[in-house]
């Protein structure tokens, strides 16, 4: 605790010494004559979080093995980080040479976040379409003669096995497989539920702009109790419900679940694009259209929907992360995408118990987080094409 | 003069960022001016008066950085200077007056306390003494109530008083420069008028310099000494301001004064008798239980122009509603051809609709921005005509082609890739596609560069001459009704005044309130504005007047 609080003194000195120094160096430039002390403070703050990581490491590559352990995750992150960083500045590098002159323009004045957000799309894309092909074994295969929780890494010395990369799960399936069938699953499933959140939403809440009176107030106030109740606890509940009618009616509890996860998020697109056409609504482009005499299929896709398309878009983005996630923890808790159907809300529950390994062997706790991983680098990726879109669309405004 | 200017800008250019290069804004332009003195800067919008108002600051907007040049205010190099020297100066030293009070203010605070924000920020007074002194500067810009109405929320007072307030606001440090970006522009003549009045005593009380910038060439005639106009970032000339007015050297300036001479001949009188196009029946309205129209009656008649005049708030875009059937009127009726109209437009025929026609104010929001030049022309010809392929796009050429824009140029354009009166041109484009007998023209030439409104004013009349068209024309602007009205209906409060051919109209003995709209029309004469207040009465001017009525 002390240290630390040296440490913060320490970097107060170092920042008025660097904004001095920079001042004399420069001789009074506006850059350094004009620097907030915060400002200063927050650079010295910035290079000594780098040092640290940087310091961090190496601690991580250390030959000792229990040093290295403590630090196993930072390395893989800071690893994972700068790879990803790379790929991205060369899928963008590609993106500027390769394609029609519009693709060109559109990549060159592309930030990096984009291009690592539209990459990982891509490849998820790939893999959930082409999973059939490209997984080594099938998700719910389990193979004859080989143990199970292998530990990933494929290391035999750890206890993994060159065939099966990222090891095997509880009952001897390859989790790599599972992993390629997840992204179809779990990623095909989330997009079909946002779809037709905002075919419900989207419709209806243009049409509540568009006549407003009785039937906004009514489709209103119906979203209100809808939102009202807990999202996640409703989907619950009505998962509840469904599992006793699927087996019933024959229909499988996927279909269950895609259609009460699009009604609950349908009420969050409803209200946005409902307060998006009402902005659009007033316009005098609406009246002239109206006074014209045109028809209300005419207005709301003509009129309305063109010019509501950029704050759709991203919300279809940040809804399909939220839906996305909500499939997961419906599956982590038992009640959505069921086994043996491979579903990564699902994997992470199933090999939970392995986190506690990480402190002396890492290895074995990463065989859950693969899941994890891949859900949260699905969500970065989509939030960051989102801010990009969002971006562009607030900067054709001006 | 021997002594220094106060202000001081040498060879300044300006460059603003669109579109990842930086694009010239002002090109060299010097700009000297002395303590006390109103320099008035005029040009048509996009000519860089703004910019070069706050470069007089020392300041620029996002996206725009001088790139050459020095700015000097009283001995200090204002572009070299440190933060923390301009932040003693702004404010304090050098002030800006925007040109909406109403989006400038904070809704949330009070006009007092934002009034003595920067006094007690700069040391000049006490937070007790800022008050005192800005009741008394409200005083002084002869604000209705000035012991309360500080007290109040901007959303509590008037546009009118909200800009004076500002000005107010502006005069609290005591600065010796303050900068008008246009601060009458969205104001109703009879509001401006006070607005002026204010801003002119005060500066000239105080001695503070100004640099006024306005499009409006008869209000800077009231306010500057010398005057200063700029054509697309270049200064065309400089001038004292009656030499400007009586003599202007360049081509540029003598169009800019020759705009208001725009009028056409006068029709000969409607016959008795003849059926008008429209008719206006004694017609009630409101707006939920707000009653805004009372009895209002007029008739137009084919190929003429009624001009509607009257103060925002005055109904006369509200009769706009009820003869489109946007509002249903409460009683009277709208007689199209001598048959009556449906009271709601979702009742009236295709036919009916088609007939009646509208061109709106801000082109901006009257486009579909995604939608381009050619799709937006067509569909009213598809719609009404059925025309299809080939019928329709020659159909579109030729409405292009009337409205003077060249068809294969901008058929595939955005209206966001058109000028403002190029917009307005589509509008027009729009109605006629149509084919209609009559059109609405709501405040046309209002958003428009005095040239630009010209243009869009001789299209309308030639228009009207080749396809005998009937226009209601919305105005506030009377130097428009001069230009283009063959009649006149005047109104206040959703009465209809005084109508009349404009003949008459703009003849003596008028209604009182005719007279005062008549009277508020800035005119050429830099003497006007005083003689004006004499003959008013000082204490007499624009909400006194209007409240004597």
């Amino acid at each position: 605790m002390i240290w630390f609080v040296a440490a913060l003194v320490g970097m107060a000195a170092l920042a008025w010494a660097f904004r001095f120094a920079g001042q004399v160096a420069t001789g009074n430039a506006p850059k350094f004559r004009d620097m907030p002390y915060g400002v200063a403070y927050g650079y010295v703050l910035g290079v000594a979080v780098l040092a640290w990581l940087v310091w961090a490491y190496m601690q991580g590559r250390s030959d000792d093995q229990a040093i290295a352990n403590k630090f196993f995750f930072l390395r893989i992150a800071i690893e994972g980080f700068i790879i990803f960083a790379i790929a991205a500045w060369i899928f963008r590098l590609l993106g500027r040479s390769v394609g029609t002159a519009g693709t060109k323009k559109l990549f060159r004045a592309m930030p990096l976040t984009a291009s690592f957000g539209i990459l990982t799309i891509l490849v998820y894309a790939v893999f959930a379409i082409f999973a059939g092909v490209i997984a080594p074994y099938g998700q719910e295969q389990i193979i004859p003669g080989v143990a199970a929780n292998i530990i990933p890494g494929g290391d035999p010395a750890l206890g993994g096995n060159p065939d099966f990369p990222l090891g095997t799960d509880q009952i001897g399936r390859d989790i790599l497989s599972r992993l390629i069938y997840g992204a179809q699953n779990t990623v095909g499933i989330a997009f079909a539920t946002t779809v037709l959140a905002f075919l419900l939403g989207g419709t209806l809440g243009f049409l509540a702009a568009t006549l407003g009176g009785w039937l906004d107030q009514l489709l209103s106030r119906a979203v209100d109790v809808l939102m009202a109740i807990p999202s996640l606890i409703f989907a619950l509940l009505l998962m509840t419900i469904a599992s006793v009618w699927a087996p019933e009616l024959g229909i499988p509890l996927t279909v269950f679940m895609v259609i009460i996860i699009a009604v609950i998020d349908s009420t969050r697109v409803y209200r946005l694009a409902r307060a998006v056409g009402q902005n659009i609504v007033v316009m005098d482009y609406i009246e002239a259209a109206k006074l014209r005499g045109e028809g209300l299929g005419y207005l709301v896709f003509k009129e309305i929907l063109p010019n509501a398309t950029a704050p759709l878009l991203a919300e279809f983005g940040l809804r399909f992360c939220f839906v996305f996630l909500t499939i997961a923890a419906l599956s982590f808790l038992g009640v959505g995408i069921q086994p043996p159907l491979a579903d990564w809300g699902t994997m992470v529950r199933d090999l939970g118990g392995f986190v506690n390994f990480a402190q002396f062997a890492p290895m074995a706790a990463t065989a859950p987080l693969l899941a994890a991983g891949a859900i949260a680098l699905l969500t970065v990726a989509v939030n960051f094409v989102v801010d990009w879109m969002l971006q562009k669309s607030s900067g054709l405004k001006e | 003069m021997t002594e220094e200017p106060l202000v001081k800008m040498r060879d300044v250019w300006l460059e603003g960022r669109s579109d990842e290069t930086w694009n010239p804004i002002i090109n060299g332009v010097d700009l000297t001016l002395a303590k006390g003195e109103v320099l008035g800067l005029i040009g048509e919008s996009g000519a860089g008066k703004s910019t070069l108002g706050l470069a007089a600051m020392g300041y620029t907007r996002d996206g725009v950085r001088i790139s050459k040049g020095s700015v000097e205010f009283d001995g200090i190099d204002l572009l070299t200077a440190s933060a923390a020297v301009k932040r003693q100066l702004l404010g304090k030293r050098i002030a800006y007056v925007a040109q909406s009070a109403a989006a400038s203010f904070n809704p949330a605070h009070k006009l007092i306390e934002q009034h003595v924000e920067g006094p007690v920020q700069h040391h000049v007074m006490s937070r007790a003494e800022s008050e005192a002194d800005g009741i008394e500067l409200y005083r002084k810009l002869r604000l209705p109530n000035p012991d309360e109405i500080g007290f109040r929320y901007p959303h509590q007072v008037s546009g009118g008083q909200l800009q004076r307030c500002m000005t107010a606001m502006a005069m609290s440090c005591r600065p010796d420069l303050i900068i008008f970006d246009e601060p009458t522009t969205a104001l109703d003549v009879t509001t401006q008028i006070e607005v002026l009045a204010s801003i002119r005593d005060i500066v000239e009380q105080f001695n503070t310099a100004a640099i006024y910038i306005t499009h409006d060439l008869a209000v800077v005639a009231q306010m500057a000494d010398r005057i200063k106009v700029l054509l697309k970032g270049d200064e065309v000339e400089t001038a004292d301001t009656r030499t400007m007015l009586s003599a202007p050297t360049q081509e540029y300036t003598k169009s800019l004064w020759a705009v208001r001479s725009f009028e056409r001949p006068l029709k000969p009188a409607v016959q008795t008798g003849s059926v008008p196009v429209v008719s206006v029946q004694n017609v009630d309205a409101s707006y939920g239980t707000v009653p805004v129209l009372h009895d209002v009656s007029f008739d137009l008649h084919e190929g003429r122009t009624v001009a509607v005049v009257g103060e925002s708030g005055s109904g006369k875009s509200t009769t706009a509603r009820c003869i489109t059937g946007l509002l249903p009127p409460k009683a009277g009726q709208i007689m199209l051809d001598g048959e009556a109209l449906p009271a709601d437009y979702r009742k009236r025929s295709k036919d009916q609709l088609r007939q009646v026609q509208m061109i709106y104010q801000m082109a901006d929001t009257a486009l579909n921005p995604r939608m381009s030049i050619g799709q937006i022309i067509a569909r009213p010809v598809e719609f009404y005509l059925g025309l299809k392929g080939k019928e329709k796009r020659k159909r579109v050429d030729g409405l292009l082609e009337q409205i003077e824009l060249e068809p294969s140029q901008y058929y595939h354009r955005l209206p966001s890739e058109l000028s403002g009166g190029q917009k307005q041109r589509i509008g027009i484009a729009r109605a006629l596609a149509a084919e209609p007998k009559f059109i609405i023209c709501d405040e046309v030439t209002s958003a428009l560069d005095q040239l630009v409104a010209e243009g869009i004013l001789r299209l309308l009349a030639r228009l009207q001459d080749e396809l005998s068209l009937t226009y209601m024309f919305i105005t506030h602007d009377l130097a428009t009704v001069r230009a283009i009205a063959d009649e006149v209906v005047v109104m206040k409060d959703g009465r209809v005044v005084e109508q009349g051919p404009k003949k008459e109209m703009f003849k003596p003995p008028h209604h009182a309130y005719t007279d005062l709209l008549l009277s508020s029309v800035p005119e050429m004469d830099p003497d006007w504005l005083t003689n004006l207040l004499k003959e008013r009465g000082v204490d007499n001017i624009g909400d006194a007047a209007v409240d004597k009525m």
